[in-house]
């Protein structure tokens, strides 16, 4: 049926091919990036992989992971410049190409930007590569100047030889540095003598950014591009049955329409005229066995999870729990749960693509290069090193596009279909939303036993919860147990002498992926809520609660700590105020809020002041640290409080931002972020600062209140955001 | 054939009718500034001036552009100079993904232009883009930043 409707189309496609050949004449891959990031190769000399320095003393350094906002492509190359002693105002910033990543043995190691691991998992070799050029350039110095490398020290993009007082700049010995061998052991500098991390610098990208100029996947523009937009299936899973395009044949721009295997492209001259076309392709849908899974059926399933005697794994055993909570003067129980998400990244997937002469070039707003590489390489049949990805800006990721690449496996299998033209796919936002990586669902079974003082004996969590690495990187579970699903349960840091944690694996057809903070996006709520719910029965302040349990965790104590004493915590607030306070350790930081919040007889809650403290170790950029931990807000406020993807005859329920609602600049309250770094650690970032919102916010509720929220969103609870 | 005038440079455009404007200056003209975010007037991504009037260009029909003039993020500075919005957003950092800002610096400047002295209130009411990174704080004050600037240079 494809090749008959391909043939179809046949003249219309070579008539557009040959006029948009005679308007935009051969292919140059590549296009305009932003100016701040675009510099001339010639005459610039590498110095090691992360270094390059011109003749002019400009500095580039370059940064290979993505950005997507979190603003590492300004604090990572603050690592490298830090030791490199250079003039951080003449430092450029360049993406580290993908297709030499490959061709280089990976001398740019991961990257990837998920899992808020940037700065933690690069800032060894980052510093170290810094290091590395400075110490070849004050070689390549004392060599000319026939002097010990000992008397002369690096500054500000200057060699200096101290006796003589003689000085040189970068520029002008690059060169002769690129020769010099590389030190095996370079030392760093000690933290206290830090001129660069720890200040807060401009972000790089911002400029062009505000003028129009920033560059996401959606921009690429490329001579002769076509536009496809496409359908899936709206059941997941479900696969293309048939199709009739009778109705756009010989339509206005229409080039082609592909069915493929689970999803159907229409390939026109612009995306709107491709994307009008596609609601008039009659398309019949192979659905599967999924067509009658429901909200409801699934959380039947999910609640198998939790009386399970067979099918469960043990995540974490101190003592004997059943024996303690027997004993126990007090026994409390619940119930949690927190529902699918959907990411919503305002840039929708998309993926611009070339496939021509056993190459591959690919332009996608990726979290993942070296992922997006590797699935366009197996899609097209070509090896690694015939792919490159282009390095573009994304608009937001939030870890959809970091793990699933089925957007780069879609774009060059429209581009395969189309060989020798450049194709830019892109989704609606109807699509972005029904076939997300969705944050999955969770209920979770909690048990307590308090002993005579109201103190925790006994500790159990029982999590039923798709596994995101056994259905997605499709990874072996170690010992049945997937540690996203049992984040910040299994890792309880607080003195409990008795504590079960149990994982029930329930995997569905739903598509699950990492979704901002993962499972420290949902067990956070749990954990510290209902830790709240055993202040309450132990008739406890819950911050001396907490602060007792927590005598041998110092970092989780001194957080908590730093933003209860900046909250005012204890002390009188206004009538029909109340606060609530939660902490957390996620991505090897330590987190702590306090909301204070008024609950009116509408259930509209105005939050006053939420008050984020975090502990990441050493903090590189502080206003950029700021940035991630208001923005951690937005994003932890939207979805407690709407967030919510329910599932309908196999399919999702919710298609754009008017049922998948946003918060918005006028219900964004106060937020003062509390920079605690006690050093002597690298923590991440961009995701730790949401873990403890939502359990502050609900037990202050509680305080306001009385009703202890168990289950998410809080629109469920007939509350919304004031 | 449809004549608009983008960021003072006329152009004519062969396209039918009801094609929504932000496709015609995306895909058309090649103005990239103008986002796609949602295609149903929701988000604001794709804010452009038409005639001064902030208005969602992804649910625009071109027709109604027509031999109107439009003003784009890419014709804010004026001679080399940023609008006083764009300092403001690059003194405050404003951005993070900066996908939504040319929606939200062009909603802002137009809520400048109608209200030199906006109360927050004000801000809340004019700025209903969506921002998904959650750079409302930091928008709410580079828009007072903004405030500032302008009544000085006007001063």
């Amino acid at each position: 049926m494809a090749r008959k409707f391909a043939r179809k189309f046949e003249p219309a496609r070579r008539k557009f091919l040959q006029q948009s050949a005679a308007v935009g004449g051969g292919l140059t891959v590549g296009f305009g990036f932003p100016a701040a990031l675009a510099q001339k190769a010639e005459a610039a000399v590498e110095i090691n992989a992360w270094v390059v320095i011109r003749p002019d003393d400009a500095i580039i350094i370059r940064y290979a992971r993505s950005e997507m906002g979190q603003g590492s492509m300004t604090s990572a190359p603050m690592l490298v410049a830090e030791e490199l002693e250079c003039d951080w105002r003449r430092v450029k910033i360049e993406y580290a190409s993908a297709n030499a990543n490959v061709k280089r043995k990976r001398v740019w190691g991961d990257m990837a930007a998920v899992g808020s691991r940037t700065i933690r998992n690069s800032q060894e070799y980052l510093r170290k590569a810094g290091a590395t050029a400075r110490e070849m350039l004050i070689a390549a110095a004392a060599q000319e100047w026939k002097v010990p490398a000992s008397e002369c020290t690096a500054s500000n993009s200057f060699i200096t030889h101290g006796p003589s007082k003689r000085r040189v700049s970068y520029g002008k010995v690059a060169d002769a540095a690129s020769r010099i061998e590389p030190p095996k052991d370079v030392k760093l500098k000690d933290p206290k003598d830090w001129k660069l991390i720890g200040k807060s610098v401009k972000r790089i990208d911002i400029p062009d950014t505000v003028m129009g100029r920033q560059r996401y996947g959606i921009d690429v523009q490329l001579p002769g591009m076509l536009y496809a937009a496409i359908a899936q299936c709206p059941v997941f899973g479900g696969k293309v049955k048939s199709i009739d395009a009778a109705k756009v044949e010989g339509r206005r721009g229409i080039v082609k329409v592909l069915p493929m295997e689970s999803f159907i492209a229409v390939v026109a001259d612009n995306w709107w005229r491709a994307k009008e076309a596609l609601r008039d392709v009659h398309v019949e849908w192979d659905v599967g066995a999924n067509g009658n899974v429901s909200s409801a059926s699934l959380m039947e399933f999910y609640k198998g999870g939790l009386d399970t005697q067979t099918d469960v794994a043990t995540a974490r055993k101190d003592g004997d729990f059943d024996q303690a909570l027997a004993s126990a003067a007090k026994k409390i129980e619940a119930e949690y749960y927190t529902p699918y998400l959907a990411h919503a990244c305002l840039e929708p997937m998309g993926c611009t693509a070339i496939v021509k002469d056993g190459k591959v070039d690919v332009w996608t707003s990726t979290q993942s290069a070296e992922a997006s590489l590797a699935n366009a390489a197996a899609v097209a049949g070509v090896p690694l090193e015939n792919v490159e990805v282009h390095r573009v800006q994304l608009g937001g990721g939030f870890g959809r596009r970091g793990g699933a690449q089925d957007f780069v496996r879609q774009g060059v299998a429209i581009a395969k279909a189309m060989e020798g033209t450049p194709v830019k796919m892109l989704w609606t936002r109807e699509e972005d939303t029904q076939h997300d990586f969705y944050r999955p669902a969770s209920l979770i079974r909690m048990k307590a036993g308090l002993d005579a003082q109201g103190s925790p004996v006994a500790w159990y969590s029982r999590v039923s919860a798709t596994s995101i690495i056994a259905t997605l990187p499709r990874l072996p579970l170690k010992d049945g147990v997937d540690p996203q699903a049992v984040a910040s349960l299994s890792d309880l840091p607080h003195a409990i002498p008795n504590v079960r944690i149990e994982y029930a694996q329930r995997n569905t057809h739903v598509p699950v992926g990492f979704w901002r903070t993962v499972g420290h996006s949902q067990n956070p709520f749990v954990r510290e809520s209902f830790m709240d719910e055993l202040a309450s029965a132990a008739g406890k302040d819950p911050y001396e609660y907490r602060r007792a349990l927590l005598e041998k965790s110092p970092k989780d104590l001194g957080v908590l700590e730093a933003t209860a004493k900046a909250a005012g915590w204890g002390k009188p607030l206004p009538a029909g105020v109340f606060r609530g306070i939660a902490q957390t350790e996620a991505y090897g930081s330590y987190t702590s809020a306090v909301a204070e919040l008024s609950v009116d007889k509408n259930g509209e809650v105005k939050i006053h002041r939420l008050v984020l403290g975090l502990d990441p170790g050493y903090v590189v950029n502080p206003d950029n640290v700021v940035a991630q931990m208001q923005g951690s807000s937005v994003f932890m406020l939207t979805a407690m409080f709407w967030g919510e993807i329910t599932i309908k005859e196999g399919r999702a329920e919710q298609s754009n931002f008017h049922d998948y609602r946003m918060m918005r600049l006028r219900e964004m309250p106060d937020v003062e972020v509390v920079l605690a770094p006690s050093g002597g650690f690298w923590g991440g970032v961009g995701e730790p600062g949401q873990a403890s919102i939502a359990p502050a916010v609900c037990n202050a509720i509680f305080a306001a209140t009385g009703k202890r929220v168990r289950s998410l969103p809080l629109k469920n609870h007939g509350l919304t955001l004031a | 054939m449809i004549e608009l005038t983008v960021n003072g440079k006329k152009s004519s455009v062969d396209v039918e009718p009801e094609m929504p404007l932000l496709w015609v200056l995306r895909d058309v003209l090649d103005v990239k500034g103008p986002k796609f975010g949602c295609g149903i007037a929701q988000c604001g991504a794709c804010t452009v001036h038409l005639n001064g009037e902030p208005v969602r260009s992804c649910s625009v029909p071109v027709s109604a552009a027509a031999d109107q003039k439009v003003l784009t993020i890419e014709g804010l500075a004026q001679r080399g100079q940023l609008h006083p919005v764009q300092k403001a957003w690059i003194d405050h950092e404003v951005p993070q993904c900066g996908y939504c800002q040319s929606g939200q610096i062009m909603a802002a400047v137009a809520l400048l232009a109608k209200n030199r002295d906006p109360s927050d209130k004000d801000i809340d009411a004019a700025m209903t883009n969506i921002c998904r990174c959650g750079t409302y704080a930091r928008i709410r004050t580079a828009i007072h930043a903004a405030a500032k600037t302008l009544k000085s240079t006007k001063a």
